[in-house]
């Protein structure tokens, strides 16, 4: 009895197209007449809404509303949500190429209010340039929204256009955190820098109170048919009206999880273990003699770092965990941290995936996010079961994740907002700790190396990725082994 | 400092643990992250009639399927076995005192029992049903949970639309051993007055006056939501999966790819495609789905060509999702059960001993399974319609879920080839309806067998293995 081979599905039943395994991705597609693969059918994407959505900032100066804009975009774009921010902000620091002081902002200054409500259009037009021309999923909106009158304006240019809207505002009257806000990002801005501290928190402070007057915040009985999110007080509360559908309900929980207390996040790869040393990928090996050297230092850093309330993660692989023994406190074995599957090439040497798969081996170099292994994943597959681990990190405080190569590659580029096409390629050498901690609207990276020597095991995208490559093209970047 | 401390890797879970225990070792050996360590008291807050049991009931399910330890106490039960004769509204008076003292010891009976499940049944979370309307009661339950070292989070129903709340009382109250001896406009009448009962006394929870205690308020039935101090994972999990629920009627359905070519020839996994009586199901398949008249049906299926080529044929738009594909069975895939026997009879007989928590050599287990299937059970709360073609082990976790099958049973769930199982939510639970499709197809079921122990012989292995090519 012999199995069926591809694209000769013999059958009485013509309803049944014939099927093709797409070669990069591995996923099964009817084929067309000419055996091409259509694009009928839908690989499961977090937006199975055919409605763009635009997501509408509100509040008062200092509210916390660009660092929600940018941190959302960033997690949007990272679980592959083509999202982006339009800051009215900076539309209005281009148009008045100078700014002089909060007078501009004085509810009775008309040649400020015409400019301003110019940049807001000019901030929509982009919008709708963005999700209707570019193949944009979400727009963020981020300005003060703060009147009715200019909300109910942006829902009409909404429902012209075909656009879902969902509002977040930021309610906050906790002056100490204003304060620090207004220190963290608004000191640093272009429109102060030509004022020293004191000035400018004043003039701030005056920013803010022109907009106090006219405020609307959102309400539970006039905006009843809207759909927000209201944020109280840096996410003591929160208020959920109307969540039309699955992204919005994903951005809700994304939004109930963050937190700004400061804090530190580790990364790091195992120490380096008996297979990085032959050279061969994936695996299930303890550590070498180097990577228990590795595994001591760690330990001993960590102790030195005096992290208070430290939570250590690892995968479930022998080589993470034998490196988090080291560091002597309870850990958490994750499952999703696990190192990507490499399918029928775990376990081999880049040179015998060459001689066995060149064309797989072809492929992955032309589209290293998007490539799957065969009976594997692809770095696309990681990042969805790296998800309820960011959402965990960004709950938690310090949290020290000992994992895998391409699993950092992707958690860092989810911190420092890395695309696709970078994210396969970030260095994550063996024996360097990356300590992440929040600043401002990023990331602040610091890089420890802990002075064991290890192999490299990074490869560069060599220049020539045609499947009709030489051999030794395709083995230019393999980095040394023994 | 690293120590000649070896790791040995658990033979059923496959989970690298120290060769000796230590005093780290308490939280090792798990296979999952384990993010409470203390246990969780959820408190139900809201008139009759809001669904605060159907919320209960419904949560309990969600968690336990999650794997955390979780039950429903409801102090309605716990008045029915006090008072075994329920008359009338009347019981429910605010002035009655003997009643009074009856219901205050019911809700002390079911405190000392939550005591119980936490301290001596490794419980989770409790769930305490009931209206819990006063601020003095709940003042009560937050003492009692302070001292020992619970966490509280309260749930409160808000409901005014009268339509919700008589369809409510039609559901779930009616049939309530309550009014065994009613005719159906008595009971209404006699519940809405109970209802009256709690009215006047009741106090929710107010954003500023209880701004310190960590809560939820549902407003009609999840159009709008308050939550307040979210303290932990559990908590941020809960809030999540509340927002997603709804209480539009809807079915799911559920079936299996038609019979692959690996199905024929009793091997496990792998990625073949339909033999031809898979064809004519997934056909059949396209019948059924027509002649059912389903509004906007969703169509799911996994990433693997056999679900794919049975979703071809309803010639319906559908999504491929890789979160169900079949249990990845690692080294055994592609293997008979004869050959799974030949080659690895420990496996073999371990899977037998535990098969929810076994883990296949490079493989998963059904409770991997089940924390992969997390979203798309998330995802279907959240859809009305949904058609889901997957395979055997994922059907069955999906499955439990909805019919709050508990892990030993789980894995043994009959899901056999060509038959669609329609699932319709009804009152607290799941109406199930089976249709046989009339097309043969082989039977992949493999029941335990008597002997599960490493030392058995092969063919006390092999004796429940079902018959194939």
């Amino acid at each position: 009895m012999s199995v069926i081979e591809n694209n000769t599905e013999q059958c009485g039943n013509s309803l049944t197209r014939e099927l093709t395994q797409n070669p990069l991705k591995k996923i099964w597609v009817p084929s067309s007449k000419n055996g091409l693969p259509e694009r009928h059918i839908s690989q499961r994407k977090v937006c199975m809404t055919n409605c763009p959505t635009l997501i509408v900032t509100v509040g008062l100066p200092a509210r916390g509303k660009t660092y929600i804009s940018k941190k959302l975009t960033r997690y949007l774009n990272w679980i592959d949500v083509p999202t982006k921010e339009f800051n009215v902000g900076q539309y209005r620091r281009e148009c008045v190429k100078i700014y002089k002081s909060f007078e501009f902002f004085r509810p009775d200054n008309e040649e400020g209010l015409k400019i301003r409500k110019q940049c807001a259009l000019a901030a929509l037009n982009d919008v709708r340039q963005f999700l209707t021309d570019e193949g944009g999923q979400v727009a963020v909106f981020d300005a003060t929204n703060t009147t009715r009158e200019r909300r109910e304006t942006i829902i009409r240019f909404a429902e012209q256009n075909g656009f879902k809207v969902f509002f977040v505002e930021s309610v906050c009257e906790d002056p100490d955190v204003i304060a620090e806000n207004i220190v963290q990002v608004k000191l640093g801005s272009p429109d102060y820098t030509h004022c020293n501290t004191e000035e400018a928190v004043a003039d701030f402070m005056k920013r803010i109170k022109c907009y106090e007057n006219s405020y609307q915040p959102l309400d539970e009985e006039l905006d009843r048919d809207l759909s927000f999110i209201k944020i109280i007080d840096v996410g003591r509360r929160y208020l959920v009206n109307r969540v039309q559908d699955h992204i919005q309900s994903r951005i809700v929980y994304y939004l109930m999880n963050i937190h700004i207390t400061p804090r530190s996040i580790y990364l790091c790869r195992h120490g380096e273990s008996d297979l990085n040393v032959k050279g061969r990928i994936g695996g299930d090996s303890g550590l070498s003699a180097r990577g228990k050297q590795f595994a001591d230092a760690l330990g001993q850093f960590i102790q030195s770092q005096n992290i208070s309330d430290l939570k250590v993660w690892t995968s479930q692989m022998k080589r993470t965990i034998q490196t988090a023994e080291a560091v002597g406190v309870t850990y958490e074995q994750w499952k999703a941290l696990n190192e990507i599957d490499a399918g029928v090439c775990e376990e081999l040497m880049y040179e015998e995936i060459q001689l066995k798969f060149p064309l797989e081996f072809a492929l992955r170099d032309q589209d290293k996010y998007r490539y799957r292994y065969p009976k594997g994943e692809s770095y696309e597959d990681l990042v969805q079961r790296l998800e309820p681990v960011i959402m965990e990190l960004e709950r938690q405080e310090n949290v020290l994740v000992i994992c895998h190569q391409a699993v950092m590659r992707c958690l860092l580029a989810y911190f420092l907002d890395k695309t696709a096409e970078e994210l396969p390629y970030l260095k994550c050498p063996l024996h360097t700790v990356l300590k992440l901690t929040p600043v401002a609207y990023g990331c602040k990276v610091e890089s420890v190396c802990l002075k064991v020597e290890a192999v490299n095991t990074h490869r560069d995208r060599p220049t020539n990725v045609d499947v009709s490559r030489q051999a030794e093209e395709a083995l230019l970047t393999v980095p040394d082994h023994q | 400092m690293f120590s000649e401390q070896e790791l040995t890797q658990t033979p059923l879970l496959k989970i690298w643990v120290p060769w000796m225990s230590s005093s780290l070792s308490q939280r090792r050996g798990s296979s999952r992250p384990q993010f409470t360590n203390c246990p969780t008291m959820i408190v139900m807050v809201g008139l009759p009639a809001r669904g605060k049991t159907y919320i209960s009931k419904k949560l309990t399910r969600y968690l336990n399927w999650i794997g955390v330890p979780t039950q429903v106490f409801n102090l309605g039960q716990y008045r029915r076995d006090a008072v075994q004769t329920y008359k009338n509204y009347e019981f429910f008076r605010p002035d009655n005192e003997e009643a009074m003292k009856i219901r205050r010891a019911c809700a002390s009976s079911a405190i000392k029992d939550i005591d119980n499940y936490f301290a001596k049944e490794q419980g989770q979370v409790a769930v305490f049903d009931a209206t819990n309307t006063t601020r003095e009661r709940r003042g009560v339950i937050i003492s009692l949970a302070k001292e020992k070292g619970y966490k509280v989070f309260f749930i409160e129903s808000i409901c005014d639309d009268p339509e919700i709340i008589e369809a409510n009382i039609m559901q779930v109250k009616l049939s309530s051993p309550d009014y065994e001896n009613y005719d159906k406009e008595e009971a209404l009448v006699d519940f809405l007055k109970r209802i009256d009962c709690y009215k006047i006394s009741y106090v929710a929870l107010d954003e500023e006056k209880d701004r310190h205690l960590s809560f939820i308020k549902i407003f009609n039935v999840g159009s709008r939501y308050l939550v307040n101090r979210v303290q932990d994972h559990m908590q941020s999990r809960i809030v999540y999966y509340l927002m997603n629920i709804h209480v539009t009627p809807r079915s799911i359905f559920l079936s299996r790819h038609g019979e692959s070519e690996l199905n024929l020839l009793g091997r496990i996994g792998g990625d073949s495609g339909l033999s031809s009586q898979g064809l004519k199901y997934a056909g059949a398949l396209s019948e059924f789905i027509r002649g059912q008249s389903i509004k906007d049906l969703k169509v799911w299926t996994s990433h693997m060509r056999r679900t794919i080529q049975t979703a071809e044929a309803l010639g319906v738009p559908y999504e491929q999702w890789k979160a169900l594909n079949e249990i990845d069975a690692g080294v055994c895939e592609e293997m008979t059960y004869e050959e799974i026997q030949a080659t690895n009879p420990e496996e073999f007989a371990l899977r037998d001993q535990d098969k929810y928590r076994y883990r296949y050599p490079k493989g998963e287990s059904y409770e991997d399974l089940v924390h992969r299937l997390e979203p798309v059970i998330m995802e279907l709360e959240r859809q009305e319609n949904v058609l889901v073609i997957c395979h055997q082990a994922v059907m069955r976790c999906l499955l439990a879920y909805f019919l709050d099958k508990s892990a030993d049973d789980l894995p043994y769930l009959k899901c056999p080839l060509h038959t669609v199982l329609k699932l319709t939510p009804l009152a607290y639970g799941c109406k199930v309806e089976s249709f046989y499709l009339n097309i043969q197809a082989v039977n992949t079921h493999r029941d335990k067998p008597t002997n599960v122990n490493i030392a058995r012989k092969p063919e006390e292995a092999l004796r429940t293995v079902p018959e194939h090519l």
